[in-house]
C-alpha cells in the first residue's frame, strides 16, 4: 500500500515534525501542511518565557525559514481551516472552500484554550496565553498593565506570573483547588512552587472560585470570588487548561474521548488517518496501555517520527517516554514519566534548598521523577524509565545510591 | 561576521555566518540544518541539540555550566569529552570559524 499523499492538519510542533521527517526519512511523494494560522510553522514554549519576556523574537520561534519548506518539497497552506473530512473520497474541505485529496491524512489539531463561561469573560483586557497571537495581545497588554489576576496555577499561570513579577506588576493567582500544578506534580513540589512564587510577590486565593469578572465601559476592572472578595485587574489571564481539537474526527465518524482515540501506532479505525499530538488519545506503554492525552512537545515530535516510520514502511508501536518541562523565573521543573496514581513519593536532594527529585510510585514501581534544578537526575531518570528500570524507594532516597551508575547501566531493551 | 560549519554526521559540511549573541543551535535552525533538533527551543532541557567540538576548539567555547554538563548525560549519541550543547555556545569573536559535528541521532 504506498502512500504517495500525505495531508497534515495542523502546523504546530507534530505537523511540522510529520512533514520534516516524511523527507529526512527520504519519502518522495507530495507532503501538504495545512495550518490555520497564518505564521510559519513556530516553536510554542518560548512563547510563555522568552518570547513574551521580550528577549526573543519571532525570528526565533520559527521552526524553519520559509525556504525550507520550499527546498523539501513541503506544500504549506497556512492561515486556512479544515472544515470537513470526506472518508470515503478521501479529501478535507478548507475553509476557503477548496479539497484537498489524500492517501494518507494526520490529524495534529492539538488543543484549545478552555474558557469558562463566566459572566464578563468577553471583556476586553480577558487574555490567554497558548498560540502567537494571543502571545502578542499579552505582552502589548503586559506593559501598560497595573495588576493582573491570573485564573488558573498550571504551568502557563505560573510561566506568565514569573514574568509579569519580573516586569513588576502586582500578580494575584485564582486556583480552585488548594496547591498549584496540582494535576502534574506531587504535593511536596506543589508547596515548593507556591512558596518560591510567594516570595517573588505573588499573591494566592486557593480553593477560590471565580463569581464574576467585572468591567467599566467594556474593558476588565476587577474580578469578583465566590466568598464576596474583589480584586482589582486591568489585566485576566485565563490559564485553566485545554481542551482537545477533535470535534473534526468526531464529525468524520471517528471515535473520540478526551482526544481522538488512536491504537498503539496512532493510527484511527480509518486505515488512512492518523492522530498525533495533543489531540490524540492513546495507549502509552507508560501508562500500562491505558488511554492517555498528554500536552507536550516531545510527545507531539515523537508521535510524529513514529507514524512516519510507519508510512515509509517501518511500523512499530509508540514507546516513547514521556518528558516535560516548565521554567519559572529561576525554578527549573523537569518531569520524566507519568506520575498519575502515585501512592508514595520519595525526595532526593536538597528540598530547603530547592535542588531535589522526588520520586513517585505506586507500590514498589516508579512511575516518574519530578526534578526542580537538578537537571542530572532528570537526564537519569529519562535513561532509567525509558528502560523500565527501577529504583527502590530506599535507593532513591539514600543520596550514597549512585543513581548515575544505575542510569548508565542501561540494558538492552 | 564570525561563521560556525556543521558537519553532518555522513560528512556533509554546512558555513553559516552566525551574528555574536547568537548560539549555534539557533543559527542551525534558523537556516534549517539538519542534525540539530533543539526539542526545548534552547533551553537547555532536551539534549537534543548535542554537538561534538574539534578538540582544539573546546578552549573558545563559554565554560559548561552545571545544567548543561548534566543534561549531557541524557543525549540519544554518546557523551564524548568533546560533547557540547548548542544552545549553550552563544557566538563571541573568538568562536570564529568553529567547526561542529552532529551526532548520529538527537532522539
Amino acid at each position: 500500500m504506498a502512500v504517495a499523499r500525505v495531508v497534515i492538519v495542523g502546523a504546530g510542533h507534530g505537523g511540522f515534525q510529520i512533514a520534516a521527517s516524511l523527507r529526512q526519512n527520504g519519502f518522495d511523494g507530495a507532503v501538504v501542511l495545512i495550518g490555520d494560522e497564518p505564521h510559519l510553522p513556530y516553536q510554542r514554549p518560548p512563547l510563555s518565557k522568552d518570547y513574551l519576556d521580550g528577549k526573543i523574537g519571532f525570528d526565533l520561534l520559527q521552526m524553519r525559514p520559509e525556504a525550507f519548506f520550499a527546498d523539501q518539497r513541503i506544500e504549506l497552506v497556512m492561515g486556512v481551516g479544515v472544515t470537513a473530512i470526506d472518508r470515503s473520497a478521501k479529501s478535507v474541505s478548507l475553509s476557503d472552500g477548496k479539497r484537498v485529496p489524500y492517501d494518507h491524512l494526520v490529524l495534529a489539531t492539538g488543543a484549545r484554550n478552555r474558557v469558562p463561561p463566566l459572566p464578563g469573560i468577553e471583556l476586553d483586557g480577558v487574555c490567554y496565553l497558548r498560540d502567537l497571537a494571543e502571545t502578542d495581545a499579552l505582552k502589548e497588554r503586559l506593559g501598560s498593565c497595573r495588576s493582573a489576576v491570573i485564573i488558573g496555577a498550571g504551568f502557563i499561570g505560573l510561566e506568565f506570573a514569573a514574568i509579569a513579577r519580573g516586569k513588576g506588576v502586582p500578580v494575584h493567582i485564582v486556583e480552585l483547588v488548594d496547591r498549584v500544578m496540582a494535576r502534574v506534580v506531587c504535593p511536596d513540589t506543589s508547596a515548593h512552587f507556591g512558596r518560591e512564587h510567594q516570595k517573588t510577590g505573588v499573591e494566592f486565593s486557593f480553593g477560590a472560585r471565580i463569581e464574576r469578572i467585572g468591567g467599566e465601559g467594556g474593558k476588565v476592572s476587577h474580578v469578583t470570588l465566590g466568598d464576596g472578595r474583589t480584586l482589582p485587574a486591568d489585566l485576566v489571564l485565563i490559564s485553566i487548561g485545554v481542551v482537545a481539537n477533535e470535534s473534526l474526527a468526531a464529525a468524520a465518524g471517528l471515535a473520540v474521548e478526551n482526544g481522538i482515540s488512536v491504537d498503539e501506532q496512532l493510527l484511527t479505525a480509518d486505515p488512512h488517518i492518523s492522530a498525533i499530538g495533543d489531540c490524540a488519545s492513546f495507549p502509552s506503554r507508560h501508562s500500562q496501555r491505558n488511554p492517555v492525552r498528554l500536552e507536550a512537545v516531545q510527545n507531539a515530535a515523537d508521535h510524529a517520527r513514529c507514524v512516519v516510520n510507519r508510512l515509509v514502511g517501518k511500523p512499530h508501536a509508540y514507546e516513547a517516554l514521556p518528558w516535560f518541562w516548565s521554567e519559572q523565573g529561576a525554578l527549573r521543573l523537569q518531569i520524566a514519566g507519568l506520575t498519575t496514581g502515585f501512592q508514595q513519593v520519595v525526595l532526593r536532594g536538597d528540598y530547603e534548598k530547592g535542588e531535589y527529585s522526588a520520586f513517585c510510585y505506586a507500590g514498589d514501581k516508579l512511575l516518574g521523577i519530578e526534578s526542580i534544578n537538578r537537571p542530572a537526575d532528570h537526564a537519569f531518570a529519562r535513561r532509567l524509565l525509558a528502560a523500565s528500570r527501577g529504583v527502590s524507594p530506599a535507593e532513591a532516597a539514600d543520596l550514597s545510591f549512585d543513581l548515575r551508575a544505575a542510569a548508565m547501566a542501561r540494558p538492552a531493551s | 561576521m564570525p561563521q560556525v560549519t556543521y558537519v553532518s554526521h555522513n560528512g556533509e559540511r554546512t558555513t553559516l555566518d552566525v551574528p555574536l549573541g547568537t548560539s549555534v543551535m539557533q543559527a542551525a535552525t534558523l537556516h534549517g540544518v539538519d542534525g540539530i533538533v533543539a526539542e526545548c527551543g534552547g533551553s537547555c532541557m532536551c539534549a537534543t541539540c548535542h554537538v561534538y567540538v574539534e578538540d582544539d576548539q573546546l578552549a573558545k567555547c563559554p565554560e559548561m555550566e552545571l545544567g548543561e554538563d548534566a543534561m549531557l548525560d541524557g543525549t540519544a549519541s554518546p557523551r564524548k569529552p568533546n560533547s557540547r550543547l548548542s544552545c549553550q555556545l552563544v557566538m563571541t569573536p573568538e568562536m570564529a570559524g568553529l567547526v561542529v559535528t552532529m551526532p548520529e541521532t538527537q532522539t
